[in-house]
């Protein structure tokens, strides 16, 4: 495959997976806001940040109001991460690697490419957004259901999966780290209406809400959160998971193509790190401090594998 | 533009009963429902859209990608008429490559005095670089697409050879496509020859021009200037169709003096590479420095032997507007043959008695540029004010070799489908055939261009032009 064409994909997939995390972001934001907040303004802030896009808004606008907020998260393609500019990227790169694709998934990405066009048009309104937004879910099941159904499981997805895999953990970690603090086992928090809102927002950014709750028996912690967004390898959006993906991927193509690479090393230890640690001990050594190595860790691999498999000449 | 005068209908005989080869396709007609019709012409536009048939738009946002509008009433050749017209091209191809071998190699034709030097020697199309290389397989023009109008029961022309890199035939195969899935039942009433083994034959045609040198099976690759190319849709759309990689210049290198594309594996040699991108941006090293597209020392891979570039870099010189001129003398030089298609009756203005006659019949001709393209520099004599006139004439009279003219040709006629019902409109063909050492595959047919708007003979996609699906009938 040439080089140029696995970046293509692990590109176009780490967009859509984007596109998907931010509306995601916006609609526990949108929710959260709505029902729970007595400071909605700081709430979008913190969307904002988890988003990694604050410093772009900052320079725009003044405030933190849920329709500014919405716009630039969603429409704006002066913003690298909205859910327009992603969708706009994926389809590029789609556009790039197109004999890599099966007419499925193809067409569904075009799909997505031409409703998302059509329903970001003009700004969306606070009655629309529940809609729009479930029209982003809807379109980004259609890619991953036809990735799933219709692709030959060779180089082409594993690369699809790595970068999904990447841009996922990379998600779920900011998430954690901009929440950190309401995750700590501080007094002052416990039991108090502001740490469930904490909470719910986390769970709900990652689409969680219900599982968690399922999975849990109700028992909501800090640490229970934690560790379930950390470690529980049944939740495919937790750093376990992303990690164990990444690490299946990349064992596949070491396979294929018969030669190990230094991005297998980095797997490697970050798959031993995380099966050497408990929630107990991420919280006696920082969960700060662990979750800001695991960012720059994952970063790292996916440089390493563009790096590898020559994305770029 | 507009003319008066009666065309040549190719389905209606002048609005009373219906030509032959139309005669199956005309009973399905009549008893289809306009508004189905109408239904299933709007279901082939979603389709186009949703698949990303499109072509983008020069000097437009990356976002404005055009749909060439479809028309579902097929242009329908008899098996006969398609018989003699694929001769004429085979013919003409075999010419066209003779001369290219001859014009870089001993140059007997100059020699015979039946082309001008001049007209080769300060000839931009003309490479210097290509005098005495010798492209694997004797092939220059791999891939042709002659483009061909028609004015009468028997008379076809040829407009242009278009032996560089011509574009169109993913059009010709998405259009049966299409006419497959919205009307299947037709299909099975009315035999049409094929044309969707194209694909598979023109990476065989690639394959069997590979350097004398490869071992195995050829790898061949498409070149293409990448994403923005308003042609792009059609590059993915072979490389995908072939099976073969779609690598843009910056993907590729020498590497031990071949050219090979970068993969997740590291170097893999490229034997044959289809490219879509011109001569003069095809290698930085030895022609335009500043080009991103191409591949630097590929010129030298190439005249060492280690790959084949389709078609060959120089052979622009054999579909420049003033050598078209001389191509039936061309033709019958090499083949010993009288041309079989017909040139159109081409005035050269650097001859004296030439020009006084374009001069003085300038309202009716169309002239054209020398080496300009795509109707650029272009008079069209019955459509233009007296002023314009005035104005060619004088820049004629002061550079009369610049210019070629020729009558304004009354292209037959294919009806479109309106709303209102049939509704003839002008158009032109382009078949495609395919040169290897093995000889020539001429895919039955071709892309059948169309002017929608009423009157006008312009069939570009980028002047609202439309396609159609071109049946050639099975005996």
């Amino acid at each position: 495959m040439l080089g140029k064409t696995a970046g293509g994909l692990y590109w176009m997939f780490r967009f859509l997976e984007r596109s998907e995390n931010t509306a995601r972001l916006v609609e526990a934001g949108f929710r959260i806001a709505l029902t729970r907040s007595s400071d909605p303004e700081s709430e979008w802030k913190s969307v904002l940040t988890t988003a990694g896009v604050r410093m772009n808004y900052d320079q725009k606008y003044d405030g933190y109001t849920a329709l500014d907020a919405i716009d630039f998260l969603l429409r704006d393609t002066d913003n690298p991460s909205s859910v327009m500019s992603s969708i706009n990227n994926a389809r590029t790169n789609a556009r790039m690697v197109r004999t890599a694709l099966t007419t499925e998934v193809w067409e569904a990405v075009n799909e997505s490419w031409m409703a998302m066009k059509a329903a970001l048009k003009t700004p969306v309104t606070q009655a629309k957004l529940p809609e729009v937004l479930g029209e982003i879910r809807r379109y980004t099941a259609l890619v991953r259901g036809a990735l799933h159904g219709t692709m030959l499981r060779n180089d082409i997805f594993d690369f699809s999966q790595l970068g999904i895999a990447i841009e996922r953990a990379d998600n779920t970690a900011r998430i954690i780290d901009v929440k950190y603090y309401t995750l700590l086992p501080s007094a002052s928090f416990v039991g108090s209406a502001l740490d469930n809102v904490q909470w719910e927002t986390i769970l709900r950014s990652v689409s969680a809400y219900r599982s968690f709750r399922w999975l849990n028996n109700d028992d909501i912690s800090p640490m229970s959160i934690a560790d379930f967004l950390i470690f529980d390898s049944r939740f495919p959006r937790s750093l376990s998971f992303c990690s164990r993906i990444l690490d299946e991927n990349l064992g596949y193509l070491a396979k294929d193509y018969r030669t190990r690479l230094p991005c297998h090393d980095m797997i490697d230890a970050q798959r031993d790190r995380l099966r050497a640690s408990t929630i107990e001990t991420v919280f006696d050594e920082g969960l700060h401090e662990f979750i800001t190595s695991f960012i720059r860790e994952n970063n790292a691999i996916g440089l390493q594998i563009e790096q590898d498999y020559s994305f770029v000449g | 533009m507009s003319t008066d005068r009666q065309h040549f209908d190719e389905m209606l005989l002048g609005g009373e009963g219906v030509r032959a080869p139309y005669a199956e396709y005309q009973e399905w007609f009549s008893h289809e429902d306009v508004s189905r019709l109408s239904k299933k012409s709007k279901e082939a536009e979603a389709f186009f859209r949703r698949t990303g048939i499109t072509f983008n738009v020069y000097g437009q946002a990356a976002a404005q990608e055009r749909l060439i509008p479809f028309d579902l009433i097929p242009r329908i050749i008899a098996n006969r008429e398609w018989t003699k017209l694929s001769k004429g091209i085979e013919q003409r191809v075999r010419g066209v490559n003779a001369f290219l071998y001859d014009i870089y190699h001993r140059q007997e034709i100059l020699r015979a005095g039946v082309v001008p030097i001049d007209l080769i020697a300060k000839n931009a199309a003309f490479l210097p670089q290509m005098m005495g290389v010798t492209p694997p397989g004797n092939v220059y023009t791999h891939i042709v697409g002659t483009d061909i109008v028609r004015t009468g029961e028997d008379d076809f022309f040829v407009l242009e050879d278009n032996a560089r890199t011509p574009s169109g035939v993913s059009y010709m195969l998405e259009n049966r496509e299409t006419m497959l899935q919205m009307f299947p039942e037709l299909f099975s009433q009315i035999k049409v020859q094929p044309v969707s083994d194209y694909p598979k034959n023109l990476r065989r045609s690639l394959a069997a021009c590979a350097p004398a040198g490869c071992n195995g099976k050829p790898t061949v690759a498409i070149l293409t200037p990448g994403i923005h190319n308003s042609a792009y849709f059609e590059h993915s759309f072979l490389a995908d169709q072939m099976g073969v990689e779609l690598v843009e210049g910056h993907d590729l290198r020498v590497v031990d003096g071949h050219i090979a594309m970068r993969t997740t594996e590291g170097y893999k040699t490229i034997d044959v590479l289809y490219r879509r991108v011109d001569d003069d941006y095809l290698d930085p090293l030895n022609f335009r420095p500043d080009s991103m597209l191409g591949v630097p020392g590929i010129m030298d891979v190439y005249r060492a032997g280690n790959i084949t570039i389709a078609n060959a870099p120089g052979t622009g010189i054999a579909d420049d507007k003033a050598i078209y001129s001389y191509m039936p003398d061309i033709i019958e030089f090499y083949t010993g043959e009288k041309a079989i298609l017909k040139n159109v009756q081409t005035f050269r203005c650097s001859e004296p008695d030439a020009l006084k006659y374009v001069l003085d019949n300038l309202a009716d001709l169309v002239v054209k540029e020398v080496h300009g393209s795509g109707g650029y520099g272009m008079l069209v004599g019955p459509a233009a004010s007296k002023k314009e006139l005035a104005a060619f004439a004088a820049k004629l009279r002061k550079s009369p070799a610049n210019y070629i003219a020729q009558p304004t040709l009354s292209l037959s006629t294919v009806p479109i489908f309106t709303k209102k019902g049939l509704a003839p409109r002008h158009v032109d063909l382009r078949p495609f055939a395919l040169v290897s050492p093995d000889g020539m595959n001429i895919t039955p047919g071709g892309l059948t261009r169309v002017a929608l708007k009423a009157g006008s003979l312009v069939v570009n996609s980028s002047q609202g032009g439309g396609t159609k699906d071109t049946w050639v009938l099975e005996d």
